[in-house]
């Protein structure tokens, strides 16, 4: 398909396809984002909850530096700075570890109420059946604590998604960055950020629902 | 058969149980009683290897509980535990509840290890509600589903932790009789218990414990109608 482009033209469906593929990026950065951290951050709420108080202390407090700085001084600083310890690393890789180390330290304190959720009694009672921890862990508290915090956890991500539009200041050309880019050259930022916005709306919609089904089919 | 020997359990400063002897035999039935705060739902804790001790010895079939190496997992096979709590998990159905160890730690088939809890659960009289999730049964019946859970492992001991008390008093009397029927099977049981009438008439011997020393002990006559410790005296001329 031959089109002239013809810059300062109003939006076409070219640019529906440019913002598509961005919303495709962004896609790709929040599932790997809140997969690495939800993996990192029940890692972390274990810690969380097993070691007591000395752990809440020190992995807290190096948690809360991740969720109390500003995202988008993360990113600029970890993208600035990766390169004087060596690490060279494009705007996608930055912003998939500072989103994932974002989501892991979010994810920790739901993992942990989760892991709370489930008393000790209850606990005991799975133990003094033979379980050993870990089975106790996988069978009993993974299970209930799931839904206990599913809905927090659902939040966290629904974040991570919207969160993963600071990654355009690194240059990364994701949804955000895409609608920039093209409102400077049709100069039509009200379509361009309806669609943009609606996007990221067709992007959370399913996951609110579908989270909304299995709370409902796990309250019965 | 169950032997502690000399056991003493601390909470940090705080000193729990004060040197407790006690065998218990194969097929007995032992109740114990005592004033809140006297250490029975310890003892059991520490039977079972919940709780450590600091001091002395337990030894189930001969089998240190608090030793090193023993595999706990594989002792608390044979010590059922019933807490006053019931502790359904939530997220399975009642059959699940029940088969859900025989599968993960002693390993069966999922059709064997529901056909054990079918038939534990026809036991305690829940037969007809195999599929309802805990949420839809009453505390009895949740608590004759526990007792279903712990039997399905197919231990030899039972360790019930006041059973009945945290039911309404309608739901009592199917709990009690769950545990009667388990006494008449020649289920080996220790019941911390403040059910009085149970005590005296299930059990082959009673307990008194008093602020961590087991003060007394022997037949339900001797305990109930001549009872040698004052404390004994006066704690069942409280409760009546
Ligand atoms: N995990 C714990 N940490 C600290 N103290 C504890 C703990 N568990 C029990 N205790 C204390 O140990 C003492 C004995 O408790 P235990 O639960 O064995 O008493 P009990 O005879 O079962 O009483 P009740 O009839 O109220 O159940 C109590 O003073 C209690 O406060
Ligand atoms: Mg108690």
């Amino acid at each position: 398909m031959e089109q002239p482009i013809n810059f300062f033209s109003g939006f076409s469906f070219n640019d529906l396809l440019f913002l598509g593929e961005a919303a495709g990026r962004t896609i790709l950065i929040s599932i790997l984002s809140i997969t690495i951290g939800t993996i990192f951050g029940c890692l972390f709420g274990w810690i969380l909850q097993v070691s007591g108080t000395a752990g809440a202390v020190s992995v807290g407090a190096f948690l809360d530096i991740f969720r109390s700085v500003p995202l988008i001084i993360q990113l600029i600083l970890f993208y600035n700075f990766a390169p004087m310890i060596g690490l060279s690393l494009d705007p996608f890789a930055s912003g998939v570890i500072v989103l994932s180390i974002y989501a892991a330290a979010l994810v920790a304190n739901v993992a942990r109420g989760g892991i709370e959720a489930v008393g000790r009694p209850m606990r005991r009672a799975a133990r003094s059946l033979g379980m050993s921890y870990w089975q106790d862990m996988r069978y009993v508290v993974w299970p209930i604590g799931l839904r206990a915090v599913f809905p927090a956890w659902v939040g966290v991500a629904l974040g991570v998604m919207k969160d993963s539009a600071l990654v355009s200041v690194l240059g990364y050309v994701e949804l955000l960055k895409a609608s920039q880019i093209l409102i400077t050259r049709t100069q039509e930022p009200f379509i361009i950020l309806t669609v943009a916005g609606a996007f990221y709306f067709a992007l959370s919609y399913p996951l609110s629902r579908y989270s909304a089904r299995l709370e409902e089919r796990w309250s019965q | 058969m169950i032997e502690i020997r000399d056991i003493h359990k601390y909470f940090g400063s705080l000193q729990v149980l004060k040197g407790i002897d006690l065998n218990v035999e194969k097929g007995e039935v032992l109740s114990v009683i005592g004033a809140s705060g006297s250490g029975k739902s310890t003892l059991l804790y520490c039977i079972n290897g919940l709780e450590k001790i600091q001091q002395g010895s337990i030894r189930v079939d001969d089998v240190d509980v608090h030793a090193k190496g023993t595999d706990i997992n594989q002792l608390r096979q044979n010590l059922g535990m019933v807490f006053q709590q019931w502790n359904s998990f939530p997220h399975l159905t009642t059959i699940e509840n029940v088969a859900l160890s025989p599968r993960i730690v002693k390993k069966k088939s999922r059709a064997e290890a529901r056909d054990i809890a079918a038939a534990q659960l026809k036991h305690v009289g829940l037969g007809d509600k195999l599929d309802v999730y805990p949420s839809a049964l009453s505390g009895g019946q949740q608590q004759r589903l526990a007792i279903a859970r712990a039997l399905a492992m197919e231990p030899e001991y039972m360790l019930f932790d006041e059973a009945t008390s945290a039911l309404d008093p309608e739901l009592v009397g199917e709990v009690l009789d769950t545990m009667r029927l388990l006494a008449e099977e020649g289920m080996t049981m220790i019941c911390v218990t403040h059910e009085m009438g149970f005590a005296r008439d299930v059990s082959d011997r009673v307990a008194f414990f008093h602020e961590g020393i087991m003060e007394e002990i022997g037949p339900p006559k001797q305990i109930f109608g001549d009872a040698i410790s004052a404390h004994t005296q006066k704690f069942l001329a409280n409760v009546r």
